[in-house]
């Protein structure tokens, strides 16, 4: 869309995006550069420089089963936090839209665990969650062992995808409440008219109209869920036990930062780069549609 | 809706109660557990009421965790990017929509693609830059022989460095650019009508004028929404902070919770304290939520608008 009306000036629009302009280029697109060098480059050993590898990095990322298996454990926490953090979104957003007496309170309060910070939330899940205190003790009392996800992987798995969902569902009711309101009132009160039910309405009017929001945060929650799982993995697991909860995105920090193999984590960001790109790809694909369908 | 649905209503009321018993539940355990001493939070079933240890187990928290310190890091740093946001955002937006100039579009979209680019994948060489945030340059001006040059006039070697480890900068820098701020202004200044921008220049104000007394009181609302959002993403940050602290008088209140983390009595770490780490968790979490409470419609606005 072009503007009429434009100020003219030779320096004023430079010298306005320079400050950003400048952040951008050096922290967003230098690393991505030197991520992309990096992973087709490999340090020699003994000094001399990086050499040029070609795809030997990626050979060795894809060659080994570890990474396939962090890969197979994102996507299982992807999907598993998504459906749950998105299903009960969308029943707490359908519910509250029907504006019974105090929807205001209930809508208040079920925003707030979004606030939270989400190594403070995997603190008090880890806490919660515990196999000495917190609520679930009581089951090692009736059988030792019973719970205890320090040492059981898929208990440790089922408490980080608790966790991150219980502070997405917050985001995504904001959005599907949202979204739901800006559904025209008089087609629902057509409906109703014509004798349809809540739930019927819901159903084939609500639900229906709903669908651009609910694609659109059903990409972004699944994208934030491969980047964002970062903090409640650290404080909650650490990736363990025995790298049950080793996310791709857990791991490339690992092998950089504490396996100082900068060639390998280049490679698995790149991979993590392609994945987030195509995903916001079809994001906007949606929103496109969404445009659309107001 | 005027309908009788007397059951369904029982039922939404209990759905929508249960919504937000899973929300505060877990809040409410940890303030329980901040309240307990070490018996008590370590006994089994854990109590549900509050007890009295609320001060001691803060006062705990507050010095082993040295909280006074990190909690005002956390406000700098959170403040520092809210600001840096919020201006920046604007001026890049403000030269997008009303100057008509030859790159416009290669910034629109290049600030656009950074959407893609989070922090988490780009993370290792993100920090090389931040040791020395001149580095790119040196890397650039070397390409094009300007080292050379330098080393012959002046004899020196030409070496750029700012390392921005361990410093507010390098806390703030690195999150200051924003995609979705600029796009929130962007889309704002759109709905301008075009008459005010002719009225403004016919009265003789130039651009400058026009942003700061017409187009900033304007965009009041949008800044409370966006300066609201950002504060919370800023104080939240965790994986950004716990790589450019190394020294602890520079560390934020969110990374310092790792520290207080307990090992559990399986892996030799006798009697977790809970109940510390608790208080250090509610303290650290409070001021967002307080800011969620009280500015709920601007964090609403706010996170909306983000996607739009």
């Amino acid at each position: 869309m072009e503007r009429r009306a434009v100020f003219k000036s030779r320096w004023l629009p430079y010298a306005l995006i320079a400050p950003q302009v400048l952040l951008v280029f050096t922290f967003f697109y230098w690393p991505t550069g030197a991520a992309l060098v990096w992973a087709f480059t490999l340090e020699q050993p003994w000094g001399g420089g990086s050499a040029f590898v070609g795809f030997d990095n990626f050979a060795a990322v894809f060659g080994d089963p570890l990474y396939w298996a962090s890969v197979g454990r994102s996507v299982f926490f992807a999907a598993s936090a998504t459906t749950l953090a998105m299903g009960v979104a969308l029943l707490l957003a359908l519910f509250t839209d029907r504006q019974l007496s105090g929807y205001r309170a209930y809508r208040f309060v079920t925003i707030w665990p979004y606030a939270v910070a989400a190594p403070a939330a995997g603190l008090a899940f880890r806490f919660i969650f515990a196999s000495e205190a917190g609520i679930l003790a009581f089951l090692n009392q009736i059988s030792p062992g019973l719970w205890n996800p320090s040492m059981n992987g898929n208990q440790a798995m089922l408490t980080i995808v608790v966790c991150y969902s219980w502070k997405y569902v917050s985001y995504n009711f904001i959005f599907l409440l949202a979204g739901l309101q800006a559904i025209p009132r008089a087609l629902v009160e057509a409906g109703a008219m014509d004798g349809a039910g809540v739930l019927r309405r819901m159903r084939d009017i609500q639900l229906p109209l709903l669908q651009p929001t609910f694609f659109f945060l059903l990409v972004i929650n699944l994208t934030e869920s491969f980047v964002d799982s970062f903090g409640i993995v650290d404080i909650m697991t650490g990736g363990g036990p025995a790298k049950a909860t080793n996310l791709m995105v857990y791991k490339i920090y690992f092998d950089g930062f504490k396996g100082l193999d900068y060639s390998g984590a280049a490679a698995q960001s790149i991979v993590l780069m392609v994945l987030v790109m195509a995903l916001t790809f079809v994001q906007f694909r949606f929103i496109e549609r969404r445009v659309h369908y107001r | 809706m005027i309908e009788r649905t007397p059951i369904l209503n029982a039922v939404t009321h209990v759905i929508l109660l249960s919504g937000v018993v899973l929300a505060v539940l877990p809040l409410w355990l940890v303030f329980v557990a901040s309240t307990l001493t070490l018996a008590e939070v370590n006994a089994v079933p854990m109590p549900m009421l509050p007890g009295g240890a609320f001060w001691d187990n803060v006062a705990e928290a507050w010095s082993r965790a040295r909280l006074e310190t990190k909690l005002l890091n956390s406000l700098t740093m959170a403040i520092g990017v809210t600001i840096g946001k919020v201006v920046l955002a604007a001026l890049t937006a403000f030269a997008i929509v009303f100057f008509q100039f030859r790159v416009r579009m290669i910034v629109f979209w290049g600030i656009f693609v950074t959407l893609m680019l989070p922090l988490e994948v780009r993370i290792v060489p993100t920090y090389a830059v931040a040791a020395n945030v001149l580095s790119p340059y040196q890397t650039l001006l070397n390409a094009v022989r300007i080292g050379e040059l330098w080393h012959w006039i002046t004899g020196t070697e030409l070496a750029l460095e700012w390392n921005l480890l361990n410093s507010y900068t390098g806390l703030v820098l690195p999150l200051v650019a924003t995609a979705t701020g600029t796009f929130l202004y962007r889309q704002f200044f759109m709905t301008i009508p075009e008459e005010l921008v002719e009225s403004a220049k016919m009265d003789g104000a130039g651009p400058l004028r026009f942003m700061w007394d017409m187009l900033l009181p304007l965009s009041k609302t949008n800044m409370a929404a966006l300066a609201t959002i950002m504060f919370i993403y800023a104080w939240n940050q965790y994986l950004w902070p716990l790589l450019v602290t190394t020294d602890p008088s520079y560390e934020t209140a969110v990374t310092a919770l790792q520290r207080l983390t307990p090992m559990s009595a399986s892996t030799g770490g006798g009697t977790p304290d809970w109940n510390v780490a608790m208080a250090a968790a509610l303290l650290v979490m409070l001021p967002p939520l307080l800011l969620v409470i009280f500015m709920q419609r601007w964090f609403v606005r706010g996170l909306i608008a983000q996607d739009k």
